[in-house]
């Protein structure tokens, strides 16, 4: 007898990829798809799309979504959830929308303790306009702004923002993962499925950060890429729980 | 003798004509002369069961009322002059995504830092779109504080009939300045507007997306024209003004908000000294009162236009009057100067000699 172990989740539309071979997007596109399924919160969702490659996520997507401007998705994310808060709401947001042009937004909305989820995609670079250095951009690591790698006098140092994010008393839950292996991958969706359950619960605050891939950007085979998260990434970034 | 009258400041009027109109949501940030209205809703919606959010900067709470209003609630912020700047990207995004929502302006002196003297420096903001793209606002400007309690439900009216960003322009005087205002006013039929694009979860429905990104260039062409013609429907049904000339007047003052006050005063003290002078004061700036002032024009060949800024409005009356045999002055001060009466009567004279 057949047994199907494997299945596109009803929050996944059936249509082709636009992402780049090896990147990262397409998978926690799908874990997100697959915890929202398992937790029957589909028709009760309200996602806010970044500016970004992820801006498209509504093209995967199959529940209600919108797109904030640069940075803004938890000013968005906040009033929909005040007004709405029967609802779930999560945000998904890149290094540069959130750890950059959206670093305020970021920090209050986690100060006041919003009942929301952010789904934090660190791939260390600006993927959309070209391979620029992201404030998560690790100290060495070439991008088209850092032609020799990063250097902290003249480019600053990488922003750990979990870390940062973590004194704050309206933070419930902050957790690093990655994609490296398929264990990681596994601990990335128990992370988010605690994380979109905090919401439920109401508990404040959650912030899932995944160490994702870029090989267009970074120059790299899709599995060197992997390697280089898993062997140079993690030490900017270790993964874990942080609160 | 029952009291029908309360007294009551501009910007507590512009709070609590908001909540009279059905606004259940209100978020905002610190910034003089508009300090009172964020008070003010601060402590209504709550009574309201609303919801109030005092932002961390004009960035969030614009983009808070993208927020709000997206999820079918009528949604407002207030700030003045170099808070509305950065409110721009917002009105931009809340455009391009065909959402409703009231911004009212406070304005002050200008540009930079400025000053909290009343000022009307944002008119070509306010006018023209104000952030990027090719977008217009409707701009309504109150000129007392009995008048707010009329433009705030025709603001959120606006708004949600044509799905639009509507800018209330104010200044200084108007959200300082108490005025007795008779509690009938209060008296505001909230209309219901259908909103089946809102985002409430895809229960029973497909799935909705609210966005303003058309990689396409036709698609993004097509949103373009969209907009475009609704502009066009605004501008047909929209106008409004007050006006007071006939065939007799010399010149006609042109003025909005506060400034059609000392307008009107002007006028008043002109005609003890027999000189005849015409009232128009648009309400609306965008769309503007055109035709009708083109009409007057027939008759009357002299505008003097009154503003407290560089000529700005100043364009709009002489892109409505425009003809070899019509003559049209300006007297603005700037940087938060009210013109006096007497130097307004003055400038008359001197125009009319």
């Amino acid at each position: 007898m057949k047994k199907i172990i494997y299945t596109r989740p009803k929050s996944l539309r059936e249509v082709r990829t636009h992402y780049c071979p090896g990147c990262g997007h397409g998978i926690i596109h799908r874990l997100v798809a697959e915890v929202i399924d398992e937790l029957g919160l589909r028709e009760k969702t309200i996602a806010i799309a970044p500016v970004g490659c992820a801006v498209l996520a509504y093209n995967y997507w199959n529940f209600d979504t919108t797109e904030a401007a640069h940075g803004r998705p938890l000013a968005v994310a906040t009033a929909i959830k005040r007004v709405q808060p029967d609802k779930f709401v999560f945000t998904y947001q890149g290094d540069g929308d959130l750890a950059a042009i959206g670093t305020n937004e970021t920090i209050h909305a986690a100060c006041r303790g919003e009942n929301l989820t952010v789904v934090f995609v660190n791939n260390g670079v600006y993927g959309m306009t070209g391979g620029q250095m992201a404030p998560t951009t690790a100290l060495g690591q070439k991008t088209t702004t850092t032609i020799n790698g990063r250097e902290s006098k003249i480019h600053g140092n990488p922003l750990p923002l979990l870390e940062m994010l973590k004194v704050l008393d309206g933070v419930c839950y902050l957790e690093r993962r990655s994609l490296f292996s398929p264990p990681e991958i596994k601990k990335a969706k128990d992370a988010l499925r605690e994380a979109f359950n905090n919401q439920i619960e109401e508990k404040g605050f959650s912030m899932v950060e995944i160490l994702s891939p870029c090989p267009t950007y970074t120059k790299m085979t899709p599995v060197d890429n992997l390697k280089w998260i898993e062997k140079e990434t993690t030490k900017t970034y270790p993964l874990g729980r942080v609160k | 003798m029952a009291n029908n009258r309360v007294l009551i400041s501009g910007n507590e009027a512009f709070g609590e004509a908001a909540i009279l109109s059905g606004c259940r949501l209100y978020a905002g940030y610190p910034i003089t002369p508009q300090n009172e209205l964020t008070q003010y809703m601060s402590r209504r919606m709550l009574e309201e069961d609303g919801v109030f959010i005092q932002a961390e900067s004009e960035l969030a709470s614009i983009n808070m009322v993208f927020g709000g209003s997206l999820s079918g609630v009528r949604s407002m912020t207030s700030s003045s002059s170099p808070g509305i700047s950065l409110m721009q990207e917002g009105i931009s995004y809340l455009a391009g995504c065909e959402l409703p929502a009231v911004i009212v302006n406070v304005m002050r002196g200008g540009p930079g830092l400025g000053n909290i003297a009343p000022s009307q420096a944002d008119y070509f903001q306010s006018t023209r779109g104000g952030g990027h793209g090719d977008y217009r606002t409707p701009v309504l400007a109150p000129s007392s504080v009995a008048e707010i309690f009329k433009i705030m439900p025709k603001a959120f009216d606006i708004a949600d009939k044509y799905r639009t960003p509507v800018i209330v322009l104010g200044d200084g005087i108007l959200g300082q300045m108490m005025e007795p205002v008779d509690k009938s006013l209060f008296n505001i039929e909230v209309k219901e507007y259908s909103k089946p694009w809102a985002l409430k979860g895809c229960k029973d429905r497909e799935p909705q997306l609210i966005k303003s990104l058309y990689l396409a260039s036709y698609e993004l062409e097509e949103l373009n024209l969209r907009l475009q013609g609704r502009y066009e429907e605004i501008a047909e049904e929209e106008v409004s003004f007050q006006s007071n000339t006939s065939k007799e007047d010399e010149l006609v003052v042109v003025a909005y908000g506060s400034m059609a006050r000392v307008a009107a005063g002007v006028i008043r003290k002109l005609k003890k000294e027999g000189i005849d002078v015409g009232f128009f004061r648009p309400i609306t700036l965008w769309p503007y009162p055109s035709k009708e002032l083109k009409e007057i024009s027939k008759n009357i060949k002299k505008f003097l236009v009154l503003e407290m800024s560089s000529p700005q409005m100043f364009e709009d009356v002489k892109l409505a009057v425009c003809s070899s045999d019509v003559r049209v002055d300006a007297l603005g001060r700037m940087g938060g100067v009210i013109p006096t009466e007497d130097e307004v009567i003055e400038k008359i004279k001197s125009i009319l000699k």
